[in-house]
């Protein structure tokens, strides 16, 4: 039911590209820098991500704890998405949680070889936030950074904020 | 806490209510809610609304003190069986003239519901599916671009669904 409610992948996929582009195009044109690109597309993913979880969350029972919420994340969550789940979860029970994709959507339509890797992070700042939104909404404060080796590949790190 | 006590409050507007029922001057208390509450995740209200507008401060007291009853369940709901943990709570506390409903989102938002005692014919189902109403409504409330998280809720749509689901005033 919850991936009958996500728009069509493709959507999804031209629209994010749009997104990053119009982005850098008007910080080309105007005055701001490069790292304002990235804040914008996190807040961006953040007030999704908010939004998403609610709307996903509807008909789960209640979460047992912060790693039930975590595969969660990499399940369900996901999935409905980027219609893969995550490859590979880690965690050191001490509130860092790495999340690997060995294919990532967002970086899939792009050249696998190390000539587009500069470019990565910009695509993965959505995701970033969309992350933290969720967790977020779910209560959990959250601080998410991503890194690319090689291509499609890439890696999520959770550090979760104890209060 | 000691605002648990709210069952001293006295009953007038009860007593007005059946004397107009009566007379047939208003529908019976069916099926119905009386007051219906949104608590945001920091225990703040992001929507009330009750029916018998005039004794608002009433109902405002009755949710209030609910919240400690919330806590109470959520946290004893932690170590229950994955089919146990739902998002209904069920029952929370029943006064003379009210009986007071619970639900909590996954992201801690409280919905209350108060109904009429007298109101019999209302079962846990029926409250259980008109939480999940609610529910839906506010999922939408929360896609909906233009509203900030946390802030008050002044959607149509949500105040139409509540609307529906309480006693009609004559």
């Amino acid at each position: 039911m919850n991936k009958a409610e996500m728009a069509d992948e493709a959507l999804f996929l031209l629209l994010h590209n749009e997104m990053v582009a119009g982005l850098y195009r008007a910080a080309e044109q105007g005055d701001g820098e490069n790292g304002r690109c990235i804040t914008k597309l996190e807040n961006m993913g953040f007030r999704v991500g908010q939004g998403l979880i609610e709307r996903f969350t509807k008909d789960t029972a209640r979460f047992k704890d912060e790693l039930d919420i975590m595969k969660f994340i990499c399940k369900d969550f996901w999935t409905t998405v980027f219609k893969k789940q995550i490859d590979n979860l880690r965690t050191n029970h001490q509130g860092i949680y790495v999340l690997q994709d060995n294919k990532f959507r967002l970086l899939t339509q792009m050249s696998a070889g190390k000539q587009y890797l500069e470019h990565a992070p910009k695509y993965l700042a959505f995701t970033c936030g969309l992350i933290r939104g969720a967790l977020s909404n779910l209560g959990i404060k959250s601080i998410v950074t991503a890194e690319v080796s090689t291509m499609p590949a890439c890696k999520f790190q959770v550090m979760i904020q104890k209060i | 806490m000691e605002s648990r006590r709210v069952h001293w409050l006295p009953e007038i507007t009860r007593a007005e209510v059946r004397a107009k029922e009566e007379k047939g001057e208003r529908p019976p208390l069916s099926k119905m809610a009386v007051c219906i509450a949104v608590i945001a995740k920091e225990n703040y209200p992001l929507y009330i609304k009750s029916v018998p507008t005039e004794n608002e401060l009433k109902f405002h007291y009755t949710v209030h003190t609910s919240l400690d009853v919330v806590d109470e369940k959520i946290s004893a709901m932690g170590k229950a069986l994955v089919d146990q943990r739902e998002l209904y709570l069920g029952l929370l506390y029943p006064t003379e003239d009210y009986k007071v409903y619970g639900y909590v989102t996954n992201s801690k938002v409280k919905f209350v519901m108060v109904v009429d005692s007298s109101n019999t014919a209302l079962r846990d189902n029926e409250i259980r599916s008109m939480f999940r109403k609610l529910h839906n409504s506010y999922t939408d409330v929360m896609c909906n671009p233009f509203y900030n998280p946390g802030d008050q809720i002044q959607s149509r749509a949500f105040d139409n669904i509540v609307t529906s689901m309480m006693v009609q005033v004559c």
